[in-house]
C-alpha cells in the first residue's frame, strides 16, 4: 500500500481517540458491573426485586422506584446499579470527544465546511446528552 | 453441509429453542406487550433471566457475524419478543449493544481507510439528528404501536435482505455536484486483488434525504441501522461495497450515540439488561469472527433471515395482541 492510501490526519486522530475511549468505556462497564452484581456496592433497587420492575414501561418504572431521569444518576454513584452509568455515559460520550479532537485539525487544513459540520454534530450530540429532550413516556 | 456449518446450524436451533422456552415461561396475557409485571410471579431466581440473556446474546453474536448483520437488528425483536423485559428497556439496550459494537469496530476500520470520515460526517449529522426524533417518538408512543411497527419493520428488513442486490464496485459515471463540493471520494487498497480502488459517489442529495428515515427508525426501534445504511451507501450513492459496509458500521457509532442518550436520559436503560447483553454479544462476535475465517456460511444468511422472519412475525402479532 503506498502513502497516498493512508487515512487522513483527522481520520487517524479520530480513530486513535475512539480506540482509547472505547477501551476505557468497556473496562469501566465491566468493573462497575462486577461491583454491582456481586453486591460490593449496595444498589438502589435490590437485584432480587428487579423482576418486579423490568417488565414495566419506563414511566411506570421510574414512578415505582422513585428514580429521577436525566443526570440525576450522578448523585447516586454510591449505588451499585447507578455506578454502571459511568461506563454507559462514557461509551455514549466518546464520540463527542472524537469530534472535538478533529475540529482544530479541520480548521488548520482550512476545511471549513467539514469543521462547521463537526461543530454542528457536537451541538446535536450535546443536546441529546443534556437531558433537555424527553420522550414523554407512555 | 460441512461439519462446521452443522455446528452453526445447531447453535441457531439452540437460539430458537431458548427463545421459545423464554417466551413460554413468560406468557403474559397483556396485549400491550408485557406492561404488567408478570415476571414478578415467576419462580425463576432474579439472576435467571440475565444468565439466559447472556447465553442467548452470546449465540446471537456468533450468528450475527456469520449472517452478516449487526447485533442490534437481531437483539431487539428476539429479546423484545421472548423475554420479560419491557420493550422500552430492550430498545435502550439494543442501541447500546449496537453502539458498543460500532465503537469497537470503528478505530480499525478508520485506520485501515475502509470507513471514510468524509463520507460519514454529513450522513451522520442527518442520521443522528433524526435518531433523536425517532427515540423521542418511540418513547412517547404506546408499546403495542411500537411493537407492531417494529414487527412490520423487521419483516421489511427481511424483504430487503432477500431482494437487495449488492454491487462490489458500483458504476458511478460522474460524481454529483454536492459530493464534488464536499470532496467525498477516496482510494482504498483491496487486499484480495492487490489493487487500489478509486471511488466516488453520486445521488448524494437523495442518499442524504434517505438517512432522515433511517435515523428516525434507528432511534425509534433501537435496531442499529446497518441493514439500511449499506444498501443506500452502496446501491443508491455508489460507494464500493467494502467502503459502504465499513462506513455504515462506523456511522452507527454516531447515530446510536444520539439516540442512546435519549434512552439514558429518559431512564430506559437497565444495567442488568445492558451489560450481560453487551458482553455476551461481543464475546459471541469474537467467536463468530474466528468461525468465519474457516467456513463459508452461505446457508447461515438464510438462517438469519429465517430468525428475523420468525422474530418479526412474533413482534407484529404481539403488538396486535394476537400472540402474547
Amino acid at each position: 500500500m503506498n502513502d497516498t492510501l493512508k487515512a487522513t490526519e483527522e481520520q487517524m486522530a479520530y480513530a486513535k481517540l475512539l480506540d482509547i475511549g472505547m477501551k476505557l468505556g468497556m473496562l469501566s462497564l465491566v468493573v462497575t458491573f462486577i461491583l454491582y452484581v456481586f453486591g460490593i456496592l449496595t444498589p438502589h433497587i435490590p437485584v432480587s426485586d428487579l423482576p418486579k420492575y423490568w417488565s414495566m414501561p419506563v414511566k411506570q418504572y421510574l414512578e415505582a422506584t422513585g428514580i429521577h431521569p436525566g443526570w440525576a444518576w450522578l448523585h447516586m454513584l454510591n449505588r451499585g446499579d447507578f455506578i454502571n452509568f459511568l461506563g454507559i455515559a462514557f461509551l455514549s460520550g466518546v464520540t463527542i470527544l472524537c469530534y472535538l479532537r478533529i475540529i482544530p485539525i479541520l480548521f488548520k487544513k482550512k476545511d471549513t465546511v467539514y469543521a462547521v459540520l463537526a461543530i454542528i454534530e457536537v451541538l446535536v450530540l450535546t443536546l441529546a446528552a443534556s437531558g433537555i429532550l424527553r420522550g414523554g413516556g407512555h | 453441509m460441512s461439519g462446521k456449518n452443522s455446528k452453526i446450524m445447531s447453535l441457531a436451533v439452540i437460539l430458537v429453542v431458548m427463545m421459545l422456552a423464554a417466551g413460554s415461561v413468560f406468557a403474559s396475557g397483556d396485549p400491550a406487550a408485557a406492561t404488567a409485571p408478570a415476571a414478578a410471579n415467576s419462580t425463576m431466581p432474579w439472576w435467571g433471566w440475565p444468565a439466559i440473556l447472556f447465553v442467548v446474546t452470546f449465540v446471537m453474536g456468533i450468528v450475527a457475524v456469520l449472517g452478516g448483520v449487526g447485533g442490534g437488528v437481531l437483539f431487539v425483536p428476539i429479546i423484545g419478543g421472548f423475554f420479560p423485559f419491557h420493550l422500552d428497556f430492550v430498545r435502550g439496550a439494543g442501541l447500546l449493544v449496537a453502539l458498543a459494537g460500532a465503537l469497537a469496530a470503528g478505530p480499525g476500520l478508520l485506520k485501515k481507510g475502509m470507513a471514510d470520515l468524509r463520507l460519514a460526517l454529513p450522513v451522520a449529522l442527518i442520521a443522528s439528528s433524526c435518531a433523536i426524533v425517532g427515540a423521542m417518538i418511540g418513547l412517547a408512543l404506546p408499546t403495542n404501536v411500537v411493537q407492531t411497527a417494529l414487527g412490520g419493520t423487521i419483516l421489511g428488513i427481511v424483504a430487503i435482505m432477500l431482494m437487495a442486490k449488492k454491487s462490489e464496485y458500483p458504476d458511478v459515471p460522474q460524481a454529483d455536484n454536492l459530493s464534488t463540493a464536499l470532496r467525498i471520494s477516496g482510494i482504498y487498497h483491496e487486499v484480495s486483488t492487490g489493487q487500489d480502488v478509486n471511488w466516488k459517489i453520486h445521488r448524494t442529495p437523495q442518499g442524504l434525504a434517505t438517512f432522515i428515515i433511517i435515523g428516525v427508525m434507528a432511534g425509534m426501534f433501537g435496531l442499529g441501522a446497518g441493514w439500511a445504511n449499506v444498501p443506500v451507501l452502496n446501491l443508491m450513492m455508489g460507494a464500493p461495497l467494502k467502503v459502504s459496509v465499513a462506513t455504515s458500521k462506523f456511522l452507527l457509532s454516531i447515530t446510536d450515540t444520539s439516540a442512546a442518550w435519549i434512552y439514558v436520559n429518559n431512564g430506559a436503560v437497565l444495567p442488568m439488561l445492558v451489560v450481560p447483553s453487551l458482553i455476551g454479544i461481543m464475546l459471541g462476535s469474537l467467536v463468530g469472527v474466528k468461525i468465519l475465517a474457516t467456513t463459508k456460511p452461505a446457508a447461515i444468511r438464510y438462517m438469519v433471515i429465517g430468525l428475523l422472519l420468525f422474530a418479526g412475525t412474533r413482534a407484529l402479532l404481539k403488538g396486535l395482541g394476537i400472540w402474547n
